[in-house]
C-alpha cells in the first residue's frame, strides 16, 4: 500500500507527474487547470522534481515547446482547458502526426461564447480526430492512476495521451488518494529522435500515398493501444477494467453509457433503482479514443447515453454509440457547470426505464428553460 | 555544404545562398515552418539538407526549437538549434518569437527575409518594403514595415544582427559569432527574391548589394549591450536609391514623390541607428 494523501484532482495529477519525472514541463495558466502547473512549478523550484519548467506566453507555445522536447527524446508534460486547448489545437495534430509520446491533462471546461469557466466535455471532444489517446476519469484517484499509466501507454505506441478530468467537480474537490508504488521505465529512444547526428528530415512535405500511409499507421497504432491499455490496467495495483468500467451490467436490461466525474452520482442513482427492482447498470467509458467499439457491440439491453457535449442536435457520445448500436436514447445536459445530483439521475433513469424519454432529449432538470 | 545540389530552389534563390552560412555552426539542427525553405529542403523521404531538419507548423518554430534545445540539454547532448524562418516570423509567429526572446531561449533564430510571402505566391507581409506591389497589395503596400531585429535587441538578448546574402563574409562572421554565444541569438538576413521582386535571376547578389549601398537595408550588430553599425554599411554612402527601387518590377510604379518619401524614411532609419550607436556607447 502506498502513502495516502488528501488531494484535489489537480494535485493528484501533479503528484503522478512527479513520479513520472518528465524532463520538460511547459504550460500556460487557465482555469480550472492552473493548480496542476502551479504545483509542478513549486515542485521544480524546490528541487522535488528535476524538470525544466518553461513559462510560456500561450498554450500554443506550451505544446510547441513540448513538441520540441519530445522530438529530442525527452519526456514531456503539459496541461490545459477549454480555450487553451483550442489555441494549441494545431500543435495537437503535429504531436500526434509526429508519432511522439507525451501526456497532457485536460481539466474539462465549457468553450465560449458565451463565457463560461465551468465544467462540461465540449473541449476534450475536439481531440477526437487528431490521433491522441483520450481518457476520462471518474475521481481523483483515477486521475492519479491514469496519469501515471498514460506515460507508459503513450510511450508504448508513440502517441500522445490526454487525461481528462471534469473541471471543478474533480479538479477542485479533495479526496483521499493513494500514492501508488509504481515505477515507470525510462523513455526509450525512437528511431526518429532528433539529435545533431540524425541523418534525416522529420515531417518533410509528403504527397498522396505517404500521407495516407502515415495516417493509416497512426490509426492502426491507436487500435493497438486498446490491448496495451488493458495490459497496463491489469498489471497496475488496481484494475479499472481497461477501456470501460462495467457497473452492475451482468443482468442489466437497461444500460447507461456515460463518462467522467458525474458517473459517481449516476452509480448512486443506479443503486437506488436497483433497490426498487429495476435491472439497470452502467458502462462507464474510460476512453473516448481509442473508442471501446467491441465493449459497446457486446451490450444487450436498452441503451441510454448521457452526454456533456454536443455536435449538432445530438450528443457526441450519443453519436459515437449510435454508430455501433441502433435505437439508443440520448440525453444532453450538464453544460457550463450545471450540476446534476443523484436525484436528477434517478429522474432521468426512471423516465428512460418507463420509455418516456425522447430519442434525443436536452435535459434542464427542474430549472426553467 | 549544407544544401545539396539538385534541390528545388528557383534560379537565383537567395535562400540557397543563405543556407551556406549554416555550415559554419557546430552541431547544427535546423527547424523550419512552411515556406520556400520547406520546398527547397525536399519531399519526404528525401532531404536536400545535410543537417538534421525538423519541419514544424507556422507560428511554432521558436518554441519547438527551444523545446528541442532543452530536451537535448537534459539528455546531455550539445547542439546549435536554429529556427530558420521567413518573414512569417514577424507576423504569424510574432508572439512566440518575442516570448522566446523574453525567456532568452538558447536558440539561434535566422530570418531569411524575402519581404513577402513568396511560397504562397507573393503576398504582402510585415516586412514587405514600403509601397511594394504584391498580389495582396496590387496598388502598392500602404502599411509600415516591422523592424523586427531592433525589437529583438530591445529584449536585451545576447546577440542580434542584420545581414545580407549580398555580403556573405559579413553574414558568416555573424553566424559564427552567434554560434559561440549562449541564449537567444537573432540574425535578420535580407534576401532579394528574383520572381517575387521581379528582376533577372542572375542579379540576386547585385540587387542585395544595391540595397546596402542605398541603405534600404542597413547592417548592424547588437552584442554585449553594444550597438554597432557594421563596417559595410558605414562605408556605404546612401547612393543609388532610385536605381535600386526601379530595378525591381514590384517598385517600378513609384512616382518621384514616392521615391522622395522613401528616401526620407530611410534617412530617418539611418539617423535612428546612428543615435542608438552613440547612446549604447554612453550606457
Amino acid at each position: 500500500m502506498g502513502q495516502k494523501k488528501l488531494l484535489t484532482g489537480n494535485h493528484a495529477i501533479a503528484e503522478a507527474v512527479k513520479i513520472a519525472k518528465p524532463d520538460v514541463i511547459a504550460a500556460y495558466p487557465i482555469t480550472p487547470q492552473t493548480p496542476i502547473v502551479e504545483k509542478l512549478a513549486e515542485m521544480t523550484e524546490n528541487g522535488e522534481l528535476d524538470a525544466e519548467f518553461v513559462r510560456v506566453e500561450s498554450e500554443y507555445a506550451a505544446l510547441s515547446v513540448i513538441l520540441g522536447a519530445i522530438s529530442a527524446g525527452a519526456r514531456g508534460f503539459t496541461a490545459t482547458s477549454s480555450q487553451g486547448l483550442l489555441y494549441m489545437y494545431e500543435v495537437c495534430w503535429w504531436v500526434a502526426g509526429s508519432r511522439l509520446p507525451m501526456v497532457m491533462a485536460i481539466a474539462t471546461r465549457a468553450i465560449g461564447a458565451p463565457w463560461n469557466i465551468h465544467g462540461d466535455h465540449n473541449d476534450i471532444i475536439v481531440l477526437r480526430d487528431t490521433g491522441w489517446i483520450i481518457g476520462m476519469v471518474e475521481n481523483a484517484q483515477e486521475a492519479f492512476d491514469m496519469t501515471l499509466q498514460a506515460f507508459k501507454i503513450s510511450e508504448e505506441v508513440s502517441l500522445p495521451f490526454a487525461v481528462g478530468l471534469d473541471g471543478f467537480q474533480l479538479t477542485h474537490t479533495a479526496e483521499v488518494v493513494e500514492i501508488r508504488d509504481y515505477e515507470l521505465p525510462k523513455r526509450k529512444l525512437l528511431p526518429h529522435t532528433i539529435e545533431p547526428s540524425s541523418k534525416f528530415a522529420l515531417n518533410a512535405v509528403t504527397s498522396g500515398i505517404p500521407k495516407l500511409k502515415a495516417r493509416h499507421e497512426q490509426a492502426k497504432d491507436l487500435e493497438k493501444a486498446k490491448e496495451i491499455i488493458k495490459e497496463v490496467d491489469k498489471e497496475f495495483p488496481v484494475s479499472y477494467g481497461g477501456l470501460v468500467e462495467e457497473y452492475k451490467l451482468e443482468d442489466a436490461d437497461y444500460i447507461v453509457v456515460m463518462m467522467g466525474g458525474w458517473c459517481g452520482d449516476a452509480k448512486d442513482a443506479i443503486d437506488l433503482l436497483r433497490k426498487e427492482g429495476i435491472q439497470i447498470g452502467m458502462l462507464r467509458l474510460r476512453f473516448l479514443r481509442p473508442f471501446p467499439t467491441k465493449e459497446i457491440e457486446k451490450l444487450d439491453g436498452n441503451i441510454l447515453v448521457v452526454d456533456r457535449s454536443n455536435s449538432d442536435y445530438r450528443g457526441v457520445l450519443g453519436l459515437e454509440v449510435s454508430a455501433i448500436k441502433n435505437g439508443i436514447k440520448n440525453v444532453i445536459t450538464g453544460f457550463g457547470g450545471m450540476e446534476l445530483d443523484t436525484q436528477d439521475f434517478v429522474k432521468i433513469f426512471k423516465k428512460f426505464v418507463n420509455n418516456e424519454i425522447k430519442d434525443v432529449e436536452w435535459w434542464y432538470g427542474s430549472a426553467e428553460r | 555544404m549544407v544544401l545539396l545540389k539538385g534541390n528545388a530552389s528557383c534560379q537565383g534563390c537567395p535562400h540557397s545562398i543563405a543556407f551556406k552560412a549554416l555550415s559554419y555552426l557546430e552541431n547544427p539542427i535546423v527547424l523550419m515552418p512552411a515556406g520556400c525553405s520547406t520546398v527547397i529542403a525536399g519531399l519526404h523521404p528525401n532531404s536536400s539538407l545535410e543537417i538534421p531538419c525538423v519541419h514544424v507548423p507556422f507560428p511554432a518554430t521558436p518554441a519547438v526549437s527551444y523545446g528541442l534545445s532543452t530536451g537535448l540539454k537534459k539528455r546531455g547532448i550539445k547542439a546549435n538549434v536554429v529556427a530558420w524562418m521567413g518573414d512569417g516570423s514577424v507576423d504569424i509567429s510574432y508572439s512566440l518569437l518575442t516570448g522566446s526572446a523574453l525567456r532568452n531561449d538558447d536558440i539561434i533564430v535566422i530570418v531569411v527575409d524575402n519581404e513577402a510571402y513568396m511560397n504562397t505566391g507573393v503576398q504582402s507581409s510585415g516586412t514587405t518594403f514600403w509601397k511594394a506591389k504584391t498580389t495582396t497589395s496590387p496598388k502598392g503596400k500602404r502599411e509600415e514595415r516591422r523592424d523586427v531585429a531592433l525589437q529583438m535587441a530591445l529584449h536585451r538578448v545576447p546577440y542580434v544582427a542584420t545581414a545580407s546574402i549580398g555580403y556573405m563574409r559579413d553574414f558568416i562572421k555573424k553566424v559564427k559569432k552567434a554560434g559561440k554565444v549562449e541564449g537567444f541569438r537573432f540574425i535578420h538576413v535580407h534576401c532579394p527574391c528574383p520572381p517575387g521582386w521581379g528582376f533577372e535571376s542572375s542579379k540576386t547578389v547585385e540587387i542585395a548589394r544595391k540595397a546596402i549601398q542605398c541603405r534600404a537595408w542597413i547592417l548592424w550588430e547588437y552584442e554585449n549591450k553594444k550597438f554597432r553599425i557594421s563596417r559595410i554599411s558605414k562605408k556605404a554612402k546612401g547612393d543609388g536609391l532610385k536605381d535600386y527601387l526601379l530595378s525591381q518590377a514590384r517598385l517600378r510604379h513609384l512616382s518621384d514623390e514616392d521615391i522622395e518619401e522613401i528616401r526620407r524614411r530611410i534617412e530617418e532609419e539611418w539617423k535612428l541607428l546612428e543615435h542608438l550607436e552613440k547612446l549604447y556607447k554612453e550606457l
